[in-house]
């Protein structure tokens, strides 16, 4: 599904991905973890299609496209999601016109006749019910005076309405207690299938106790520098990043 | 070397015609000639004049103006004008009162509709009392001008205790067929204790000249009233528009006041409220979206007189093209008015590397015990927000609209006529596309 290779990328001049290669197949849920500054985030937004990174160096396909040279919005209609690390408060504009304008335009792209109004309403009710999420937070404005955890919820409920191909969750558990974790856990579990992929990127193993990933990759200085499975992460977890950077000197 | 003849300057002409017409003209000639005196003698403003700083209204009234105030307009052509479902209409067709164009059969008890034509020949003691009391000829030369030269108007009297449930519309069209300049002049008046909105859209129908509207409403408002008003102004791109509203309220009265602005070549609003008295609520609300080679400037005067009352502005603007934009507020708090609070707010989105805003709030109080703030911001569409939309699959031309909305949708909720916000954001939406 997304194959990346020996990307590079740099922002403002400076360095930040110095060689990704990363395979995911779909069905799969990969971790990739890595401490403060590693290129996480980097990777993410360059994957979004974020325009202040400049791509160096490298490629990556997306079911055989060439994802690098597709506009923000394509990658979206593509079916690739990402969910922010901190959403953005947008007053003004409601979830409910926003998400039928973006599902309105994913279904031209596609082709696809448009949504009834009727249909749309009982997806939404659907998908609220799937994330337990409140009504009244679909029925305001996107992410407006909403808590770091109703932002996050309203992230994976965005999420569940897009059905995407390819989820990219960039530290979504930073700044959850225990029960928003839990539900938007619960959450990303229940849109998972084996139509579709999840990458995970995160601090702290907490999160990969409730969505269990096939693979964890350790990203540091930019690189990939270990790969292996869910135990991986629990290794890390109890040694601390040190032991990967000392491994990665030595 | 021949000698040039010299051709009239536009005053000139404006005298001329106010000399050969005034005998015809309604009213106290007295008050005419001396609010012609006022206009000679403070002249059409240039940009050297520090209130028309940012406006060129002297390049306007330039070349043959004429002072025709025809009837052009059919039922057909006002029909799509009426956009209220249910209201009293009045059209004021260049500067004169169409009944014939109007819907204002069937008042309900304690409401007046009438031309001020008519409102003079039927002696109201009401008109009388109030008509340009207000107004004042010496502090704007358009004033001045529209005091002297005004052919006819509506006037609208609320009687005390009446609740008045359909909005009053009134529709000013311009369908002159040659470059015209008219003096629409109004005066409504609510008594103590109503509750009434009116609503006030500029139009033009049928027109390829240059119209150049100097329109004046009087506001009256008695103690305990409540009247909600509107400004529509959708000119179309040869519509010049002086728009001057002189607000005086009484005791414990509350006036909303709502401006949008869509279209029209230039537009000037000259809005000025006094609270003369306590207890009094002033809001003050405004939407500016201007492209191409619009120029729009809101001025505005608060003039708290007495203590405990409160005025709250909001305007906002959206500037793209070539298009300039100016918010000129200023607020008075004079010596007896402690305990006011009097609030004021400008935004803008420039869209353009090319447009202009001009913000300029001026504060001037004498008091010592108030509350009183002003603020101004200018920025371009929040990169970051539109990256998130495009993010969710939402196109670049998609998120700017919805931006757009979001940004303009805090004044248009103000609007409280549900059919008449309806109307404006459709407006809107349209002028998206």
């Amino acid at each position: 599904m997304l194959t990346i290779k020996n990307l590079h990328a740099s922002i403002d001049g400076k360095e930040i991905l110095k060689g990704i290669n990363l395979e995911i197949k779909v069905g799969e849920v990969h971790a990739i973890m890595g401490p403060n500054g590693s290129g996480k985030s980097t990777l993410a937004a360059v994957l979004a299609g974020r325009s202040e990174y400049e791509v160096t160096q490298g490629e990556v396909l997306y079911n055989g496209k060439d994802l690098l040279e597709l506009e923000a919005e394509d990658r979206a209609r593509e079916g690739i999601f990402l969910a922010f690390q901190y959403p953005i408060e947008i007053p003004g504009v409601s979830n409910i016109n926003f998400l039928k304008t973006a599902i309105s335009e994913i279904r031209a792209y596609k082709g696809l006749e448009q949504m009834a109004a009727k249909d749309f309403l009982t997806m939404l009710k659907e998908k609220q019910e799937l994330v337990e999420i409140d009504r009244t937070l679909v029925s305001r404005s996107i992410n407006e005076g909403f808590s770091g955890g109703e932002k996050k919820r309203n992230e994976i409920f965005q999420m569940a309405m897009l059905e995407p191909k390819l989820s990219i969750l960039d530290e979504t558990d930073s700044g959850l207690d225990i029960d928003a974790l839990r539900i938007v856990a619960n959450g990303v579990n229940k849109l998972k299938s084996e139509e579709n992929a999840t990458v995970i990127i995160t601090h702290y193993q907490r999160l990969l106790d409730y969505i269990v990933p096939d693979f964890v990759h350790v990203l540091y200085n930019g690189q990939i520098v270990k790969s292996g499975s869910k135990d991986l992460a629990l290794e890390l977890e109890e040694n601390g990043y040190d032991y990967i950077k000392a491994e990665v000197e030595a | 070397m021949g000698t040039a003849i010299k051709t009239n300057t536009i005053k000139d002409e404006l005298l001329i015609e106010f000399e050969a017409s005034k005998l015809f003209l309604f009213g106290n000639a007295q008050l005419r000639d001396k609010a012609m005196e006022s206009f000679y003698k403070q002249d059409i403003p240039t940009r050297k004049n520090e209130e028309y700083k940012y406006i060129s209204v002297d390049k306007l009234l330039k070349g043959k103006l004429k002072f025709s105030t025809n009837k052009n307009c059919s039922d057909e052509q006002i029909e799509p004008l009426k956009f209220l479902k249910e209201a009293y209409v009045v059209v004021i067709e260049n500067g004169v009162f169409v009944e014939g164009l109007s819907n204002i059969l069937n008042l309900p008890t304690g409401l007046t509709i009438c031309s001020v034509v008519d409102a003079i020949k039927s002696n109201s003691q009401v008109f009388e009392e109030h008509y340009a009391e207000y107004a004042d000829v010496t502090a704007d030369p358009f004033i001045a001008l529209n005091t002297a030269m005004a052919k006819d108007g509506v006037f609208i009297h609320i009687a005390k205790n009446a609740i008045i449930e359909k909005p009053i519309h009134i529709i000013h069209v311009s369908s002159a067929l040659e470059n015209t300049i008219i003096h629409p002049r109004n005066l409504i008046v609510v008594d103590k204790h109503t509750q009434s909105q009116i609503i006030e859209s500029f139009e033009t129908v049928d027109s390829k000249a240059s119209t150049f509207s100097n329109a004046l409403t009087e506001i009256v408002i008695d103690k305990h009233a409540i009247l909600d008003h509107y400004k529509i102004q959708d000119e179309h791109e040869l519509g010049n528009l002086i728009s001057t509203t002189q607000v005086i309220q009484k005791k414990q009265s509350v006036f909303s006041t709502h401006t949008s602005t869509l279209s029209g070549s230039l537009v000037r609003n000259n809005l000025t409220i006094v609270l003369d008295d306590e207890h009094i609520e002033s809001h003050l609300n405004g939407l500016y979206l201007t492209a191409d080679n619009q120029v729009v400037d809101n001025h505005t005067v608060v003039d708290h007189r007495k203590p405990n009352c409160n005025s709250n502005q909001l305007y906002k603007g959206i500037i793209d093209g070539k298009s300039a934009a100016t918010f000129n507020g200023k607020i008075f708090v004079k010596k007896d008015a402690q305990k006011t609070n009097a609030f004021q707010s400008n935004k803008n989105i420039l869209l353009s590397e090319t447009g202009t805003i001009n913000t300029k709030p001026q504060l001037e109080i004498y008091a010592d015990d108030v509350k009183c703030s002003h603020g101004s911001t200018t920025g371009k569409l929040d990169e970051e927000k539109i990256f998130y939309l495009r993010a969710r699959g939402v196109g670049v031309i998609n998120a700017k609209k919805l931006l757009m909305h979001a940004f303009a949708s805090e004044v248009v909720n103000t609007i409280k006529n549900v059919d008449l916000r309806e109307y404006v954001e459709d407006k809107i939406s349209k002028k998206f596309e």
